[in-house]
């Protein structure tokens, strides 16, 4: 009895394999386990359709979409108009959720979250500003016991989407960073020492006293590290949480270009976040195979009126309404 | 010399698989015996030799096969570096020979060069190598020529399961105990005992070149160490006591009726645990800080060329940075290469036409 249950449980799965559409996706590490918790609900909800992800990176996705080798990619960096140009498919970027990078640092006897200013924030990893008890993060920070003590900068070695959204903000709040570093998923630091992943960066601050660096929201929050806020477009001082970064989304929506490419750090709006960026996923407009193409649209849809739920509890914040109703009107143009 | 001296003495003291017929010498007995006893009281081996007629056909193919595999290395090899070349040829065009010798590494404004990563790589093992192998020949010398034998079975496998360990439990290991031991005790003590030297200056976090071969040090100590050990091991018996029976103290002993004769062997366990201290990178990783400079400090953070590679190669999204990192992969393989050569040499130097010497 029990075999004979087996027996039809597998010849079920071999011949849903055998008729399944496989579509394959490669890149983002950083939303990776939302879009696995999506991709296997919509496979459960449409047994016919069965979604790969490899979350291989940013770089690896948009050189593999662009190479047409995946159906489609994922990047939490926008790709460049050469990338684009030199790419064998006309690629369209599609936002899905939301991403944001907070402060977080090692002052043994502070506890009391601190403020920083992005000009500091670009300053301290410049090497212009070398002590904690520095006369611009004091007056950020009134009543604050900052010690004369060296700040040791902590940056991510590793390429990611987080020193891309990290950098991208530092390039407009800082004119010296702007000339200087620049904005990339990695990119020349003028000073302090590198560690691989959120883990160790995080591991490397809590570790060394008078430490900072910088890390992603949702790590911050799962490991429950204490950050600092840090001063919006509005010039107040906010602590980053998934309504913050979708406020902020909701500011760029009004200027939100028809291909998403949007940067949306220092973003306009009394409550937005200012270290916040949209994830993609990128998506050829012609795919060769029309059945891939229709299944990709179906997925992208019931993203829309599913995923999005979902994302709070994984602590992504959701896009907001005005993105979605465009994204809705977009999704019309996979073929 | 001393392999032909080892063989008679080989052959005394293990029999053939065969007892009997071994008191009358082979030959004596195969005058004495008809032909046809002599298959039944001849050994296996001797049985099987004379009937299978002969063995040049075997011989000849067996040599082929063997060069076969013999060049498959050398096919790879060269695989290996065409592909290198072939696939880091943008960076090789822009940059030129200079890649090798410039310090620039922006991925922003795409200006590439290797410098800083192959100091880091070639610092951090050759200073590991310093730390690393007195401790590895003491350990081996202790567990064949002191130890009590009660002691020697738990620490010959002590040392083997370091070397089972996997390198990125290392790297944990370095980050939550080498480093605040680092930070806040080893590096304090070295400023103060060896601060005038310079190279124990700047600010110390606990990061940097000097834990970077520390960690390394501890990876090959146990190749280098367990090597060592096989290779005395094999050192016969008769030498030891060709040397003791002279008037020799046990160190005396040691230094000239052991470590004379392995000292070939010696050094080819050091290169072994060169090799793994210049491809290492997890664990280099972890503790280097990630900073491609150059500095004299020992306390300041470096970079090595395959740590760079593993950090940045799966967001690199530029053609020219793409090709620059597989150039940083051409260079720890040429890195590797001529380091090899150079100890090879250096070994060749040391070793040819010496005959046995006291010192």
């Amino acid at each position: 009895m029990k075999l004979k249950v087996i027996a039809a449980a597998v010849l079920a799965l071999v011949t849903a394999g055998a008729n399944a559409q496989n579509i394959n996706g490669a890149g983002a590490t950083f939303p990776y386990p939302i879009y696995s918790k999506w991709f296997s609900e919509y496979s459960a909800l449409h047994p016919e359709v069965k979604i790969n992800y490899q979350s291989i990176g940013s770089g690896g996705g948009i050189r593999q979409v662009s190479e047409g080798t995946v159906d489609f990619g994922a990047s939490d960096s926008p790709m460049t108009n050469d990338q684009l140009s030199a790419a064998k498919v006309k690629v369209m970027h599609i936002p899905t959720v939301l991403g944001a990078v907070v402060p977080v640092y090692n002052i043994p006897g502070i506890n009391k979250d601190l403020n920083f200013s992005g000009d500091v924030i670009a300053d301290i990893y410049l090497g212009k500003i070398t002590k904690w008890n520095d006369s611009r993060i004091a007056k950020d920070n009134p009543g604050a016991n900052l010690p004369d003590k060296a700040i040791l900068p902590v940056y991510r070695s590793d390429g990611s989407g987080t020193t891309f959204i990290f950098t991208d903000y530092l390039s407009k709040v800082s004119s010296g960073w702007n000339s200087g570093p620049g904005k990339g998923a990695s990119i020349k630091w003028p000073t302090g020492i590198g560690q691989k992943g959120n883990e160790g960066v995080a591991g490397m601050v809590r570790q060394s006293p008078f430490s900072f660096g910088y890390v992603e929201l949702i790590y911050a929050e799962t490991n429950k590290m204490s950050f600092g806020a840090v001063r919006n477009a509005s010039g107040k001082f906010l602590k980053a949480s998934t309504g913050g970064v979708t406020a902020a989304a909701a500011g760029a929506a009004k200027t939100m270009p028809a291909d998403y490419r949007v940067s949306i750090t220092n973003a306009p709006g009394a409550d937005a976040y200012p270290i916040s960026s949209f994830t993609w996923l990128l998506i050829p407009t012609h795919s060769t195979d029309a059945n891939k193409a229709k299944a990709l649209a179906d997925f992208l849809g019931w993203m829309l009126d599913h995923g999005e739920g979902e994302a709070a509890a994984l602590t992504y914040a959701p896009l907001p309404k005005q993105v979605q109703d465009m994204v809705r009107k977009s999704i019309a143009n996979v073929k | 010399m001393s392999s032909t001296r080892m063989t008679p003495e080989r052959e005394s003291s293990s029999p053939l698989p065969v007892p009997s017929p071994l008191p009358q010498p082979p030959v004596a007995s195969a005058a004495d015996a008809t032909p046809a006893s002599v298959g039944a009281a001849l050994s296996p081996i001797r049985d099987f030799l004379s009937k299978r007629g002969s063995g040049s056909f075997a011989d000849n193919s067996f040599a082929a096969v063997m060069l076969l595999c013999a060049c498959s290395i050398f096919a790879i090899v060269l695989f290996i570096f065409v592909i290198l070349v072939v696939h880091s040829r943008l960076s090789l065009i822009q940059f030129g020979w200079k890649f090798f010798t410039r310090q620039a590494w922006d991925p922003v404004s795409g200006d590439f060069g290797a410098l800083p990563f192959i100091y880091g790589t070639l610092a951090t093992s050759l200073l590991a190598l310093c730390m690393a192998v007195p401790l590895a020949l003491g350990v081996a010398i202790f567990l064949t020529e002191l130890c009590p034998r009660v002691l020697r079975a738990p620490i010959s496998f002590l040392t083997e399961l370091l070397a089972a360990i996997p390198s990125v439990v290392y790297g944990l290991w370095a980050v939550f105990v080498l480093v605040p031991l680092m930070r806040d005790l080893i590096g304090p003590f070295l400023y103060k005992i060896l601060g005038w030297t310079g190279f124990f200056e700047g600010t110390n976090f606990g990061v940097g070149l000097l834990t970077a071969s520390m960690i390394l040090a501890i990876m090959i100590l146990p190749i280098i160490s367990s090597l060592t050990r096989d290779i005395m091991n094999a050192v016969p018996n008769s030498q030891r006591e060709a040397v003791l029976a002279l008037g020799a103290t046990r160190w005396e002993m040691i230094r000239i009726g052991v470590l004379r004769n392995s000292r070939i062997g010696i050094v080819g366990a050091i290169m072994l645990g060169l090799g793994r201290a210049l491809g290492e990178t997890m664990a280099v990783t972890m503790v280097i800080g990630n900073h491609p400079d150059i500095s004299k400090s020992l306390f300041a953070p470096g970079y090595t060329l395959a740590s760079v590679i593993a950090n940045e190669f799966s967001e690199a999204t530029g053609d020219l940075y793409l090709s620059a990192l597989i150039e940083i992969g051409l260079a720890l393989f040429l890195v590797t290469i001529v380091v090899n050569a150079i100890a090879r040499l250096m070994v060749w130097a040391v070793t040819r036409n010496a005959p046995a010497r006291v010192n």
